[in-house]
């Protein structure tokens, strides 16, 4: 038979190519890896690379690098040169654990960057935790996250502020009181602002009239949008992440409805817009920062991103450079790379000067800093206001 | 009842998707009792295709023809990647046992959804409007958008044509041959390879159409999207009697409306839950599907 062999040959020269191809993109990491090991001091980032919600990721990553970038640039530190090791979660927690293992057993890391998911930042902190090191995540905002032990921080600000923040802004700038919620029943973050938005608008003398969920995979949300359609709600709050966030602004406005779609930072991607298109016209949603911000920090942050990743970046961007800065410092202050020095330098960091605002870290390790809440114009973001921390609020952390 | 008319037609239109991919993946099971689980990744790939063709033609106009210029386009291509499949996947495999046949699908399944990661990224892709959207007010609050009409519209042409080649043309009286009996149907004659590669691009072409309109409407592709839906779009051609082309676009409906109706009255978090529970029930009544028998003639 004549066929078969053909069939085979071309099978097995097809492996043989995808095999080399693969082979020679791993083998050149090692190489750089390698020759490098001994003197520099090496942290680690863990970060979702791929899936869902992989943009945050990815910009994450770049604003790790061009923080590493930049110090080393200037002679690194404790006159050692930095090296960052990325891993992927792909987004998925059973993932984030592995990969902050990896990154403290064989990379031997002295601090941990990451992730962006809240559910899997518990997941990679628990074993950072475990192994006293110290771990900082940039942009996730539930509060159990730090609530795991003393070597986890955070830079940027909690869900019961964010929550709160964008549910005084429905009731006091929207008039909006009759609020219905659509929210993703998998993630800790999305249960989570859902909780402390629902609890300040109710505070405020607003009403939630509905409250429907939905799963991650979900791309179909006709059936909770007419139930909410019922309920003639003044505005939706969707504290969603971006993908699914665009297109049940599509669909809302499919099933005729016009009212504001409210949300958080996890709206803040440049693949919002893309997907979610002109119905996410006269939506808003709580933000860390806004690259349009005329800060004059932001905005040479924002020209040096532009130029070296020809993108404008994210929030997560803008967290990363400054979690990395801040470990940095702190790193530089101990003036030393062990873990505990590390974790005691990080939790007195005082007023740091960061793209995303003034950066304090409270008792409890969380960043006490402002909130922006953005609006979308015509395609475009524009800021509306600076919401600072509640007085109480501030006076509870310090 | 307003509220219940609105959730219907959600149902419709997401039925009418299941429908549209039940189709391709029966088809194929018919003729070759052959479960194609790459038959969701072709779908992705369908949407992939239209993606690529719209944006290297620069289709900055919504319009009709647009819509039709890159559906086929796209199902042209899918096609082209159905035959493959069947030549270096399936055919090879066939002489032996079903159950190579089903992993070896499995196989180019996950070979499809990563190769797909690989080429196209994985971050989901926002697709382009090639198509205006419009609401229609039915009565009252009752709305429906024109993409919607287009898809349960679609759906039911592509059943009936796909009823009228099968039934009504010599190649699908081939088609039916080979079905009930490879072997005898090779000895009247019949080139069973033909056939058989026909079925899988026909089948592909289907599926490519299905992954046109779901983009349209949804307007978000990733290349994993093939997975659930696949999944789903099989029990629905398992409701209807696999095999049956009729039937799954009755399972697809009865599957998309149960799953708005428990969304809708009961809770998003248990319409999987409701989903299979049906499917279960049916199953337990109708061994082969609702429009399934044992007797039938199957393609």
């Amino acid at each position: 038979m004549k066929q078969p062999l053909l069939l085979k040959t071309l099978l097995i020269i097809l492996l043989v190519a995808i095999f080399s191809i693969s082979c020679e993109k791993k083998s050149s990491q090692p190489e750089t890896t390698q020759k490098s090991t001994s003197d520099k001091i090496k942290i680690g980032v863990y970060y979702p690379l791929t899936g869902d919600i992989a943009t945050f990721g990815q910009f994450g990553k770049k604003g790790v690098e061009m923080a590493v970038a930049e110090v080393n640039a200037q002679g690194g530190l404790l006159g050692r040169q930095i090296e960052a090791i990325y891993e992927d979660t792909r987004g998925q927690q059973q993932d984030s654990t592995i990969a902050v293992q990896k990154l403290i057993d064989k990379d031997k890391v002295v601090a941990v960057l990451g992730e962006s998911a809240s559910t899997n930042s518990l997941a990679g902190g628990a074993v950072c935790q475990e192994k006293k090191i110290p771990m900082i995540t940039p942009s996730s905002t539930n509060p159990t996250v730090t609530q795991i032990g003393d070597y986890i921080f955070r830079i940027c600000f909690l869900d019961d502020f964010q929550g709160e923040v964008m549910a005084r802004f429905a009731v006091n700038t929207l008039k909006a009181k009759r609020v219905a919620v659509l929210y993703d029943n998998g993630s800790d973050y999305s249960i989570g602002l859902d909780e402390f938005f629902s609890a300040t608008l109710k505070k405020l003398g607003g009403e939630i009239v509905a409250k429907e969920a939905y799963q991650k995979a979900d791309v179909d949300f006709s059936a909770q949008l007419t139930k909410i359609k019922g309920s003639k709600p003044d505005a939706i709050y969707v504290p969603g992440y971006y993908t699914q966030v665009g297109q049940i602004a599509q669909q809302t406005r499919k099933l005729g409805m016009t009212i504001p779609i409210l949300g958080a930072d996890g709206w803040d991607s440049p693949s919002l817009i893309e997907i979610g298109k002109e119905a996410l016209n006269g939506c808003y949603f709580s933000n860390h920062y806004n690259v349009e911000d005329p800060d004059p920090r932001v905005s040479k942050f924002v020209g040096e991103f532009k130029t070296k990743y020809n993108s404008t970046p994210d929030t997560t961007a803008g967290l990363a450079y400054d979690a990395t800065y801040i470990l940095f410092a702190a790193i530089k202050k101990a003036n030393s790379t062990e873990s505990k020095a590390i974790r005691d330098a990080i939790s007195e960091t005082k007023n740091y000067p960061g793209i995303t605002g003034d950066i304090s870290i409270s008792k409890e390790r969380n960043a006490i800093k402002s909130a922006v809440i953005v609006g979308i114009e015509k395609g475009r973001y524009v800021v509306k206001e600076k919401m600072s921390p509640i007085d109480q609020n501030v006076a509870e952390n310090k | 009842m307003e509220l219940f008319l609105q959730q219907l037609i959600n149902g419709i239109v997401q039925g009418s998707i299941y429908a549209l991919i039940a189709l391709g993946y029966t088809m194929v099971y018919g003729v070759l009792r052959l479960i194609n689980f790459a038959h969701g990744d072709v779908f992705m790939l369908g949407a992939f295709i239209g993606f690529y063709t719209a944006n290297l033609l620069g289709i900055s106009q919504p319009s009709v023809g647009a819509l039709i210029l890159v559906m086929t386009v796209s199902m042209a291509g899918s096609a082209a990647v159905g035959l493959v499949i069947e030549r270096f996947a399936y055919r090879p495999v066939r002489k032996f046992s079903r159950l190579t046949s089903l992993i070896t699908a499995i196989g180019v399944s996950l070979l499809l959804e990563y190769a797909a990661q690989f080429v196209f990224g994985a971050t989901p892709k926002s697709f382009p409007t090639i198509f205006e959207t419009q609401n229609i007010s039915l009565f009252g609050n009752v709305t429906i958008s024109n993409d919607s009409i287009l898809i349960i519209i679609v759906s039911i042409f592509l059943m009936v044509m796909l009823n009228l080649i099968v039934f009504k043309t010599k190649l699908g009286k081939a088609m039916r041959a080979v079905s009930f009996n490879l072997d005898v149907a090779k000895l009247m004659g019949i080139n069973t390879d033909f056939i058989i590669a026909f079925t899988f691009a026909l089948g592909s072409a289907l599926a490519a159409a299905a992954g046109i309109l779901y983009s349209v409407h949804f307007t978000k592709i990733d290349p994993l999207m093939g997975l659930l839906i696949g999944l789903k779009a099989f029990v629905a051609a398992v409701l209807g009697g696999i095999g049956n082309i009729t039937g799954a676009v009755l399972g697809g409906l009865l599957l998309g409306i149960a799953e708005i109706m428990v969304s809708g009255y009961i809770s998003s978090s248990y319409k999987d839950v409701f989903a299979f529970l049906i499917l279960i029930l049916v199953l337990i009544v109708k061994p082969a599907g609702l429009l399934g028998s044992a007797a039938q003639e199957k393609v």
